[in-house]
């Protein structure tokens, strides 16, 4: 199996360190979610992967051997930036660019057509692209991507401004080509959607991938987390903790929320090692009917939150060069 | 170490066939583009149309002088002929005969303007009828025929040999010495010479905009970065500056030959003094050098900007430089041709394609200079290929503020 692997790459734009040894592995067949905020390297990565940027340090390989020129043309590419000649219309825009990554002009026709066709904008072939809304725009310029049947994809926000649907249609194609075999990079901001679609994410921040691995692995990283519900109220005369969540207190359990909703009272607890869990569960079933009982995995929301702020913690002279980074962007 | 090497192995394997078929789709876009772009078209258009309709104008004013004199011959009078043709060229006269059937019809003709006179009679009875006044050329040349008829009749009675008189009389003329040989003026050339430099300097003016344009529409729609992850900045660069290149090749190209075209049908020049295909053809060898020079030049300076507002100002310089050679070409070169200014000016790389071609059609170029000029331009295009090509390479892809040209060359 080939794998497009990043290996330590450096770069500097004048005195700010925009990466410091990133390095990161896609499968074949796989999608990789890149998160992180704004300023933090993405987008700096995905240009020097295209070789549109040169590295300071490091390098970009496939299959084990470094990415040329040969290797970039077979790569389907959406840059951040936006970017279609404005007074060129749809379809020989695409058959351009088809034909840019040396696909003959038949095919080059062909997959254009297929294209079009699959990401709804087949009626709008004889357009020009500054005619096009936004939303089509967006579309056309995933069909560039993909119009000359990459086997890498490596697409920089493609769901920023899309609408529902055109999220769908987009995941839906993402999901298709990585089943064709072809590893998918794509950075986003929409959490959910990463967590939604990807087989593994890495999270960079200020140049440092701080994360990477499957999204299930991730979120087991850490104390295990666990929720218990009981009836409201249960109780409550007996262990004289009223509504508390007093007694869920056992060696190595450490209350992270509680609260009752309705008849349910549900605390969340982490343990600090394994089995200590099992003291709370009995303890609820002293307390009368246990409702809930289950691990609680972090979503990626939480897990980004906690990685990049904990990340803030530890370098304090750190904090507020982000912000300014933030800021800017 | 091997992987670097391996890189620039599999690099130069994909390399040529890849640069080539890269450079000719990058270059069949701007074509296609601007061939279906109405600006150029009627451009194109209003172009030629001017070089003929100049021609034909020229055509209308140079006809109404006295030059071309249609002389009815009846049956009678068809033995002048011979008398009347050489007369006409030993004064320099335009003067065609025509057979007439009979001086009826042919004193018709005249009255319709069909023939300037008709000539009937002998030689020794020369009589002419024409509408209303009689050429001062023909005059000459009718008079000339009676008198030489008369003089014929009198050797002849005096028991000479008037053919052996009519010969020695031919050959009569004073030996003239130019001590101070002047600068002659031919209209022709004056004109050619004009049309050349202003078609070279519009032409390269106007390609030079397109390409300035075209390269900074790729910087402001962004779309540069998508292509620079599937080609190299130099094919990109190259690509565009022939594709635009043979715009302004074909334009160039049909420009003159409607020009030489119209001036050769309708009978405009001299072809003894002056030869209109070979200044058309010059015309397009000089642009073609012109542009090399420019286009590239143009390329560079036009990817240190980012939005065409500023396209103005970043080739402010080239056409700067345009601009003296053609104002020296077109007011001091024609008058004089053989300043050392103009000279000197016209040997130098980004003048010469624009004055050099002007002083060609005048007229008076050694072909030395003409060497001289084509190899230093010649020689100039690679230096500034390379050094258009670094510019371009590093700031096509940096948006935003105008990048300085130091930076540009310095940046890897």
């Amino acid at each position: 199996m080939s794998t497009l692997e990043v290996d330590s790459l450096s770069k500097a734009y004048g005195s700010v360190q925009a990466l410091r040894g990133t390095s990161f592995g896609v499968d074949q067949g796989e999608i990789f979610g890149f998160v992180g905020s704004n300023g933090a390297g993405k987008t700096t990565t995905m240009r020097i992967a295209l070789g549109v940027l040169a590295p300071d340090a490091g390098e970009v390989r496939w299959a084990g051997r470094p990415v040329d020129h040969a290797v970039r043309r077979r790569i389907g590419y959406m840059p951040e930036e936006r970017g279609l000649y404005p007074k060129m219309k749809v379809g020989d825009q695409l058959t351009y660019l088809a034909r840019l990554h040396g696909m003959p002009a038949a095919e080059a026709t062909a997959a254009m057509e297929r294209w079009t066709e699959t990401l709804g904008v087949d009626g709008r072939r004889g357009d020009e692209v500054q005619k096009l809304s936004l939303g089509n725009q967006q579309r056309v310029q995933l069909a560039a991507a993909l119009v000359h049947d990459p086997e890498i994809l490596v697409l920089d926000e493609p769901f920023s401004g899309l609408d529902p649907v055109a999220v769908d249609v987009m995941s839906g194609v993402l999901r298709d080509r990585a089943d064709a075999g072809v590893p998918v990079v794509f950075s986003s901001h929409q959490l959910e959607l990463v967590e939604q679609l990807c087989d593994r994410v890495g999270i960079i921040k200020d140049g440092e991938m701080v994360a990477v691995g499957g999204i299930d692995e991730l979120r087991r990283v850490g104390s295990p987390r666990w929720a218990v519900a009981v009836p409201a109220g249960a109780g409550a005369g007996a262990a004289g903790g009223g509504a508390g969540a007093g007694w869920v207190d056992a060696p190595g359990v450490r209350v992270l929320d509680a609260g009752t909703a309705g008849a349910q009272q549900r605390v969340v607890f982490e343990t600090a090692h394994a089995g200590a869990e099992q003291a709370v569960l009995r303890a609820a079933l002293d307390r009368g009917p246990v409702l809930e009982f289950a691990p609680v995995l972090p979503s990626l929301t939480e897990l980004y939150r906690h990685v990049v702020s904990a990340r803030e913690d530890v370098g304090g002279q750190d904090s507020p060069e982000t912000t300014t980074e933030g800021d800017a962007a | 170490m091997s992987a670097a090497d391996d890189r620039t192995a599999a690099d130069r394997a994909a390399g040529p066939e890849s640069a080539g078929a890269a450079i000719r789709l990058v270059a069949g876009r701007e074509i296609r583009t601007r061939l279906t772009s109405k600006a150029f078209l009627v451009t194109t258009a209003l172009l030629v149309l001017s070089v003929v309709l100049g021609g034909v104008l020229l055509n209308l004013v140079g006809s109404s002088g006295p030059d071309s004199q249609k002389v009815g011959l009846t049956a009678e009078s068809a033995g002048l002929e011979q008398s009347i043709d050489a007369a006409a060229k030993a004064t320099g006269t335009d003067v065609t005969t025509v057979p007439v059937d009979d001086p009826a019809q042919g004193r018709q003709q005249v009255t319709d303007g069909d023939l300037d006179a008709l000539v009937t009679g002998t030689a020794g009875d020369l009589q002419v009828t024409v509408d209303s006044d009689l050429d001062d050329g023909l005059r000459a040349i009718l008079t000339s025929v009676s008198q030489q008829a008369a003089l014929a009749d009198a050797v002849e009675s005096l028991g000479g040999d008037p053919a052996g008189v009519a010969a020695d009389i031919a050959q009569a003329a004073p030996q003239v010495t130019v001590l101070d040989p002047d600068d002659t003026f031919d209209p022709a050339r004056y004109v050619a010479g004009l049309a050349t430099g202003i078609l070279i300097f519009i032409t390269l003016l106007t390609t030079g905009q397109l390409l300035a344009q075209g390269v900074v529409e790729e910087k402001q729609s962004r779309v540069v970065e998508l292509l620079l992850a599937t080609v190299r900045p130099w094919h990109l660069m190259t690509g565009k500056v022939l594709g635009i290149g043979t715009i302004g090749l074909l334009q160039v190209a049909l420009v003159a030959g409607a020009g030489a075209g119209t001036a050769a049908t309708l009978g405009l020049v001299d072809t003894g003094s002056l030869d209109v295909g070979s200044v058309a053809v010059w015309v397009v060898v000089w642009f073609v050098i012109g542009f090399a020079t420019y286009a590239f030049a143009i390329a560079g300076a036009a990817s240190l900007v980012s939005r065409q507002e500023d396209v103005g100002a970043v080739i402010a310089p080239f056409t700067a430089l345009m601009m003296i050679p053609y104002i020296i070409g077109v007011s001091v070169a024609p008058w004089s041709p053989d300043s050392p200014l103009v000279a000197w000016i016209s040997y130098l790389p980004f003048c010469g394609p624009l004055l050099m071609p002007i002083r060609m059609a005048v007229g008076g170029v050694e072909t030395w200079e003409v060497v001289l000029s084509l190899g230093l331009s010649i020689v100039a295009i690679p230096v500034l290929v390379w050094l258009s090509s670094r510019i371009y390479s590093n700031a096509v892809l940096r948006m935003g503020a105008r990048i300085k040209v130091r930076d540009a060359l310095r940046a890897a």
